[in-house]
């Protein structure tokens, strides 16, 4: 029983007719050599979103990435004129890590006025000039001016923060985020810097865990504990239904309704809820944003009942943004073909009194109890999947962002080799998995 | 010398919940037992809303160290409400594997 209208063509899905509506392989997920290509094809070849401006308040201020799935380290630093530069995070004599702090293989931030090399003591400005070499005179024709650090192209959208590995990449970060992220221009993302970061190490395929938060249909089964017994049946009976769903080109959103902040019946929720008048959609009273009217791209059903809009920016960036003025951010970032690193951040207006800050205490804990259960679940599909025992899996109508992104990553790969192979013998090797099932 | 506000006396038996993060936290919950859990909420939850009144006498970011502990208790409260109105269990159900831990947290 449909309670919120689909596309005249009868379903999400078939709204897009290049995804089909045929089972898919996951073979894309368990293949460790799929898992190279989508290294190079994917992770060095897209924009990736590795922080906020806040994380760089001031001249010097900076921070590493570990993107070992594109192979690197970068370091990213506030410059003396206010810009956000990024470089390949390595010593331009012999091949050091730059910036480190006990642990070379952990991220690390602060703030200094140049970057010296623990090996040599050679020195890098903020722009990445190379100012200072240690026993200068003992070099061969040693050019300064050539041996600044590498750079890598690097942006920033409302204030989140990108790189591209690829040095001649020509397509710009705006152009990058495409109609959805035009269509959330002007949030005040800016607003929100009260923060809570979870990590975890994840033991699936990253690919897995954005499937996991790119559909609700999940929602009412897995964790339908979370709420009273009353409500959980009441959920589990409607099933989930999207308000509304978005495909812009590699990209997809969903948007989906939210009566629990404020629920309509305080016998809803749980005691601790009604007591913080918070829970997992956030606290029920919402604090200023200084915006009379929210960007045209939420909300794009404009319902009266509309909770969370849910962005997939490919390929491993989501954005939630909840009716309840917060907003949340994940990123997986994959460490092997069948291991990832979630990191789920949940963004704040900052609390000026012990009652905010206990409802938004309330809204983090909610989080890490679902993300448990969520991450729990994928360590059980990843093993599953690996044994092959079943090759053919259908999707079904709510499911049709995991369609659109498991499609747009298989046509990178292809785009890659397909390239890859015009560069050498003009010869098309052909991918490793195909992502209809039976092919 | 008390560890919570004089008001909240009755709630000094369990001031060791008084844990400035989120690890240690988490961490008591599962090294509890569910009796334990139980009697910690029954006797801080009917207090809450009178410990988010003291405290907020205070700007949050001017808490005396009494006031601090208590809210820090609150955290434990929310942390332990799950076990207790959810789970009747100290864990996650299914969540065998699983962790998360907290890395960047707001300082008060």
């Amino acid at each position: 029983m449909a309670h919120f209208p689909k596309p005249a063509e009868g379903s999400w899905t078939e709204h897009h007719p290049g995804l089909g509506t045929g089972p898919v392989s996951y073979e894309d997920s368990i293949s460790p050599e799929h898992y190279e290509l989508e290294r190079d094809a994917i992770f060095r070849r897209n924009w990736l979103n590795v922080g906020r401006v806040e994380q760089l308040p001031r001249t010097g201020s900076y921070f590493t990435r570990e993107l070992d799935v594109a192979r690197t380290s970068i370091v990213v630093v506030r410059d003396a004129d206010g810009g956000v530069r990024a470089f390949h995070n390595i010593c331009r004599h012999r091949g050091n890590k730059l910036v480190w702090s006990d642990h070379p293989g952990e991220e690390t931030s602060g703030t200094c006025r140049q970057f010296t090399c623990k090996y040599h003591g050679w020195r890098y400005g903020l722009d990445g000039e190379l100012t200072f070499v240690q026993q200068e005179e003992e070099f061969f024709d040693l050019d300064r001016a050539t041996h600044g650090l590498v750079p890598v192209q690097c942006d920033v959208w409302e204030g989140f923060v990108f790189v591209h590995l690829d040095p001649d990449n020509t397509t710009s970060l705006a152009e990058h985020m495409g109609d959805l992220g035009a269509g959330l221009v002007g949030y005040p993302f800016h607003r929100m810097t009260q923060v809570h970061r979870y990590r975890a190490e994840v033991a699936s395929n990253w690919k897995l865990f954005i499937d996991a938060f790119a559909e609700f249909y999940h929602a009412p089964v897995l964790h339908a504990k979370q709420a009273v017994a009353d409500e959980s049946r009441k959920l589990a009976s409607y099933g989930f239904e999207g308000l509304h769903y978005e495909i812009d080109g590699p990209h997809g959103m969903v948007s989906s309704w939210g009566g629990m902040s404020p629920p309509k019946d305080l016998a809803m929720v749980k005691p601790i809820e009604r007591v913080l008048r918070s829970g997992l959609f956030g606290p029920w009273d919402r604090p200023d944003i200084g915006v009379d009217e929210l960007p045209p791209g939420l909300n794009p059903a404009r319902s009266p009942v509309w909770g969370v809009d849910s962005f997939v920016f490919f390929p491993n960036f989501m954005l939630l943004v909840w009716a309840p003025n917060w907003y949340l951010t994940y990123h997986y970032w994959p460490t092997s073909y069948r291991t990832h690193i979630f990191e789920g951040t949940l963004y704040f207006v900052p609390p000026t009194t012990a009652r905010e800050r206990l409802a938004q205490e309330l809204a983090a804990v909610t989080f890490k109890e679902y993300a448990l259960q969520d991450g729990n679940t994928l360590e059980a599909t990843q093993t599953m999947l690996e044994s092959r025992a079943v090759t053919e899996f259908p999707l079904n109508d709510q499911e049709v962002l995991l369609r659109h992104f498991h499609r747009t990553a298989q046509q990178q790969v292809d785009q890659y080799l397909a390239a890859r192979g015009a560069g050498s013998d003009g010869h098309a090797p052909a991918s490793a998995v195909s992502l209809v099932a039976g092919k | 010398m008390s560890r919570l506000p004089p008001e909240f006396a009755d709630l000094e038996p369990y001031a060791g919940w008084a844990l400035r993060t989120e690890a240690e936290r988490y961490a008591k919950r599962l090294a509890s037992s569910m009796e334990e859990l139980q009697e910690f909420y029954d006797a801080a939850f009917p207090r809450l809303e009178a410990a988010i009144e003291h405290c907020d006498r205070h700007p949050l970011d001017q808490l005396p160290e009494d006031a601090q502990r208590l809210l820090w208790l609150c955290y434990s409260l929310v942390n332990v409400s799950f076990p207790v109105e959810v789970w009747r269990q100290a864990r996650v159900p299914d969540s065998g594997a699983a962790q998360l831990d907290l890395v960047v947290e707001p300082p008060i």
